[in-house]
């Protein structure tokens, strides 16, 4: 089986700060990997770089075979994401969100209208599709970013904490699609989390991240048995320490709250 | 190209379905027009420069134009923040063609902004004259639309967050607009403001639009045809080139 995400050493530092220090991992082609990490750990930083939009201080990465900081379209075209924060247009509506997502990938118009009839009825919101973004719930907008994410039928899937807002009900639905798509279509997905049970449940394998470094990396079984506990939650902590992370607020959490001022709360 | 088309029709598709943002935007250039034109009107006239609405609409014109192309630039960083841009930048789309796409989609709105201020001057008493030099207002009010939209670009791309947004506002776009001839002329000035008036890339396109309406020019309309077309390329290039240096 081949490689679909190559990184070697790689290392972002942000002045003194050294947010991810020298970190390797592979994942192969068709597998579902999860990221673990405290918050702060250098989960979102690595896949910023993964998907071009960062660039590394040092270190080699390789996305469906190509370098992300040179082959930028190669490695686009091959990847959908779903961001931590919401990325939709609020101003839209659903269906034109995911047009303009498939106007951009280039997906052509007869099965663009198609595929984003079909994502929007698998995720349940085919009734809703015509009103506004600003309209939906948080769990709502999570649903149509998967959508969208899958409409250009990436190789990979990038997922940073794509679960956290959902009902149980929505979790299980939407966990187990990916694991369809990644069972029958053969699409890599690189996930980040909290929820430990669902990383345990869905991930093949896991590489858990602390201050910006692996401490250990395989399948859940394997953490499980090496640090002898019962669930892979303990395994974590027992990898990373009781210890809670100061994250400094950044640019994103002061323009949050902002946001909360001026639009009467709720997460947008 | 399809990028470009979408991401520009995005924004006048956002413009339409936000009309407390239009009449919101329509404020600040009405008030201006009533207070300064009606209560400065008479003066003028006695100064011997003519009607003052007539002169003052184009400047007028090109403020509604300004800051509504400003703040489409700076709207980047709210989009950085929380929203789409995002989306925008992991597709396998150039930055170039995004940015252009967000630039003329904010061109389009801000002249958009302009006209809708030209028909409320035209109620306040303004009376357009008529020249060979008319057509070239369109020109010259969406060459304003672009130059500022590549200003604003360039702020929005480098600043991190809306706290600087006041500063931008107060020390540069408020001193351009004052300082540009919109609403006095250059004679009488002392020497310093002058030589800013006449640097203010704002200057030359609130004079082309002028004598393009009332064929009154201060710097002849070669001059600003020219020096606004090179400066728009220029900010349009600069505006670019901060865009794509952006990462997340």
């Amino acid at each position: 089986m081949s490689e679909m995400i190559t990184v070697q050493d790689l290392v972002k530092n942000y002045g003194e700060f050294c947010a991810v220090n020298h970190v390797s991992f592979t994942v192969a082609e068709g597998k579902i990997f999860g990221f673990l990490g405290p918050n702060g750990a250098g989960k979102t930083t690595t896949i910023k770089m993964l998907t071009t939009v960062l660039d590394p201080t040092s270190g080699s990465i390789r996305v469906n075979g190509h370098d992300p900081t040179r082959e930028q379209k190669q490695v686009r075209r091959s990847f959908g994401i779903v961001f931590q924060d919401p990325s939709l247009d609020d101003e839209l509506t659903a269906y034109e969100n995911m047009d303009l997502h498939g106007i951009l990938y280039g997906v052509p118009h007869g099965e663009r209208v198609k595929r984003i009839n079909m994502l929007i009825d698998f995720v349940g919101l085919g009734d809703r599709k015509k009103n506004f973004v600003k309209e939906y719930s948080g769990g709502m907008k999570r649903r149509l970013e998967v959508a969208r994410a899958l409409l250009h039928n990436p190789r990979i899937l990038f997922l940073d904490e794509p679960t956290i807002g959902l009902d149980p009900q929505t979790r299980n639905h939407i966990w187990s699609y990916i694991q369809q798509l990644s069972k029958e279509e053969g699409v890599t997905v690189f996930f980040t989390t909290h929820y430990m049970d669902e990383a345990d449940r869905v991930a093949n394998d896991v590489a858990v991240i602390d201050h910006g470094k692996i401490v250990a990396q395989g399948a859940p079984g394997e953490l499980k048995e090496r640090t002898k506990c019962a669930n892979l939650e303990d395994a974590f902590i027992a990898l990373t320490g009781h210890a809670i992370r100061e994250e400094e607020a950044n640019a994103t959490d002061r323009m949050r709250m902002m946001g909360r001022a001026w639009r009467g709360g709720g997460r947008r | 190209m399809k990028a470009i088309y979408i991401l520009c029709v995005r924004q006048l598709k956002r413009y339409i379905r936000s009309p407390a943002r239009i009449i919101g935007s329509l404020g600040q250039p009405i008030l201006f027009l009533v207070a300064l034109g009606f209560g400065l009107r008479a003066m003028f006239a006695r100064a011997g420069n003519g009607d003052y609405i007539s002169f003052l609409s184009p400047g007028i014109i090109s403020m509604a134009i300004l800051f509504n192309a400003v703040f489409s630039g700076i709207e980047i960083i709210w989009d950085r923040q929380f929203g789409f841009l995002k989306e925008t930048l992991v597709a396998p789309v150039s930055r170039l063609e995004i940015v252009f796409g967000r630039m003329l989609g904010g061109a389009i709105v801000a002249m958009a902004q302009g006209i809708v201020v030209f028909l409320i001057c035209l109620l306040a008493g303004f009376r357009i004259v008529s020249s060979p030099y008319l057509p070239l207002a369109i020109v010259f009010m969406f060459m304003i639309a672009l130059l500022f939209a590549g200003i604003g670009t360039v702020f929005g791309s480098v600043l991190q967050d809306m706290q600087g947004f006041p500063l931008i506002i107060n020390f540069l776009i408020m001193p351009l607009f004052f300082f540009s001839g919109a609403i006095f002329t250059a004679n009488g000035l002392p020497a310093a403001l002058r030589i800013g008036l006449r640097l203010n890339p704002l200057s030359y396109g609130v004079d082309g639009l002028r004598g393009a309406l009332i064929n009154q020019f201060a710097f002849g309309m070669k001059t600003d045809l020219a020096v606004v077309t090179i400066l728009t390329a220029l900010l349009l290039a600069i505006g670019s080139y901060f865009f794509s240096k952006i990462q997340l």
